[in-house]
């Protein structure tokens, strides 16, 4: 597939150069952009990516291939990453993680038939307080999973209907 | 202070103010005013000098983890040499059991910037990174907000308040990587490389981003250095525990009522904060074991905690730290053998594979764990997860490996006989 930048994707990586004094600071930024027009920064876009920047392939490579929010393949529309790590450990984490296998037919690190889904197992994603949760492709967080807010999660993302940041307050203490 | 003060602390980083997050609320409530005062009162700050001076006097001890005051290591910076020298604002928060900075971003973003535009005044810093860790993306898009409004008001850029002073700030979102909260590590994302950590010395203050003279501070941090202009070194000095002095945001997570992010005092007893400020233990049970500050910190037994304060020197006597002040308080339900296992998993899975004893090392820590857990394992298998961990502590660039060694050695130590039940019984027969 040939990969291509749009006219704004351009803009915004040339905008991000003026941040530093060289060119590879912006390799992060710029596979960031890229990995939100295309979905992943497969080989091919690390290069569009390396060509773009001035920079060799090897650079680029290395790069997406230290950082795990990189996708170095095709994934899901949806990427449910469930962290199991220590406090999510703790309050059930892995109880969600093997509901969500067995609700979705699949393992972990694995991807729908349909190709909406991908169920991964992910280390601390600092919302220890909120457990068990998951993050939804690199961005919205759900926090307090239950069997029951599971459901209606995967109900309304197969509805494309994304839920929105939820703001946890500041526990008071003088309510107490 | 005394322990039972904390009662009747009133939050200044997170204080009960709706829409703090908005510059125009912060303003009202004083915001920039500690900036302002810094560049533009020479009576009472002369030189850069007297700013360092008064946030070293305050004693702000790293927030990040490794507990090193603020202002000694903003003295560290060489003098400025008219060419770049940077700040680099460390919010990448993974540490397992550490979610408090993300409340800063959310609730008070200003007062972190502005701490670190005093930073950035006091060491001649010309541009300010805030590396922030790239799952965070609600949280870097709220600092981005933040900046920008500031940008707007002419607290960031050119001659800030009338004065010489000029800098940038730049939001730099990470990708995945625990690593990256390693300073030197954050260092080599920042410059657009995989995050591996660099050999010290030469430190950051000599040689740090791009070879320039640099310093990189936590976020809490940061955001504490406001109120230390503000209020005073003697007030922060005079909150909580005389050596470890200032107000903690105590994030606390696991088997309580009430996990969260607290702003109290340091030196609020570990069971004050479980049974009052957290809500007691879930379901009534009982207290097993605390880790009081990440995962990394040594695990204590519910029997070593009484009289306990969450404070360095507290917690040294029972053989922990108190690291990021990220408490995971565990019930006697928890099986300590899988909670290991899950740690060393962690680490195994963040070790960036440059040193040897800490690439090779985690992996033996996690597959040895893991054969105890399923029931396969010796008693001797014990003897060598402890011998593993001296060969690993130490011996590496960072300080990932003993951050891995830690909880093996003290989990072991502190809950031997949960281990050996585990084991098999037998002798090994060699056939």
């Amino acid at each position: 597939m040939d990969y291509k930048f749009t006219k704004e994707d351009l803009q915004e990586i040339e905008n991000l150069k003026s941040r530093y004094p060289e060119i590879k600071p912006v390799t992060l930024p710029a596979l960031w952009i890229a990995q939100r027009r295309f979905g992943h920064v497969e080989p091919e876009v690390q290069k569009l990516v390396a060509d773009t920047l001035g920079l060799p392939e090897a650079h680029v490579h290395g790069v997406a291939s230290f950082y795990t929010q990189y996708y170095k393949e095709k994934k899901g529309k949806y990427v449910l990453d469930v962290c199991t790590c220590l406090s999510c450990q703790l309050c059930g984490g892995y109880d969600i993680l093997h509901y969500l296998e067995e609700k979705l037919g699949i393992k972990k690190g694995e991807t729908t038939k349909d190709g909406v889904f991908t169920l991964n197992e992910v280390e601390c994603l600092g919302a220890c307080g909120y457990a068990p949760m998951l993050q939804i492709t690199n961005d919205t967080y759900v926090n307090h999973l239950t069997k029951e807010k599971v459901d209606t999660l995967i109900e309304s993302l197969k509805e494309d209907k994304v839920p929105e940041y939820e703001k946890i307050e500041m526990p008071l203490r003088k309510n107490n | 202070m005394s322990t039972e003060n904390w009662k009747t602390y009133e939050p200044v980083l997170i204080p009960d103010i709706k829409n703090l997050h908005t510059i125009e609320v912060y303003e009202k409530n004083g915001g920039y005013n500690a900036l302002k005062s810094v560049l533009t009162d020479k009576k009472k700050w002369p030189d850069q000098k007297s700013v360092i001076n008064e946030v070293k006097e305050a004693n702000i001890r790293g927030r990040g983890g490794a507990g090193f005051n603020a202002g000694l290591k903003w003295s560290f910076m060489p003098p400025a040499d008219g060419g770049p020298r940077y700040l680099a604002c460390n919010g990448d928060e993974s540490e397992p059991g550490t979610f408090k900075d993300r409340k800063i971003f959310e609730y008070n973003p200003h007062a972190f910037i502005e701490g670190a535009l005093i930073a950035a005044y006091a060491m001649e810093i010309t541009t300010i990174y805030v590396y922030i860790r790239g799952e965070y993306r609600a949280y870097i898009q709220m600092m981005e907000k933040a900046i920008e409004d500031a940008y707007r008001k002419g607290f960031i850029g050119k001659k800030i308040f009338g004065s010489p002073f000029s800098v940038d700030f730049y939001v730099h979102s990470g990708a995945g990587a625990y690593i990256c909260g390693e300073e030197t590590s954050m260092l080599e994302s920042l410059e657009g490389k995989r995050g591996y950590p660099r050999v010290k010395p030469p430190f950051p203050a000599q040689k740090g981003l791009w070879g320039r003279p640099t310093t990189i501070n936590n976020i809490e941090t940061l955001a504490h250095v406001t109120s230390v202009i503000n209020r005073g070194a003697e007030w922060f000095k005079n909150v909580g525990a005389a050596t470890h002095p200032g107000p903690i945001l105590y994030g606390i997570s696991g088997h309580v009522n009430k996990p969260g992010v607290y702003e109290l005092p340091s030196g609020v007893p570990v069971l004050d904060l479980i049974h009052d400020v957290a809500g007691g233990m879930r379901n009534g049970k009982k207290l097993k074991a605390v880790i009081p500050g990440g995962s990394s910190t040594p695990v204590l037994r519910a029997d070593q905690l009484d009289g306990i304060t969450m404070d360095a020197d507290s917690l040294r006597t029972v053989g922990s730290m108190l690291g990021t002040a990220g408490m995971v308080v565990m019930d006697e339900d928890t099986d300590m053998v899988d909670v290991l296992w899950r740690i060393a998993h962690f680490y195994h899975h963040e070790s960036c594979g440059q040193c040897t004893p800490c690439r090779e090392g985690t992996g033996w820590l996690e597959k040895i764990l893991l054969k105890i857990k399923n029931g396969q394992g010796e008693i001797r298998d014990l003897d060598l997860l402890l011998d593993l961990t001296t060969q690993m502590e130490g011996r590496t660039i960072c300080a990932l490996a003993d951050a891995a060694a830690w909880p093996v050695r003290f989990t072991i130590n502190r809950f031997r006989d949960e281990f050996e039940a585990r084991c098999k019984k037998s002798v090994h027969a060699l056939v």
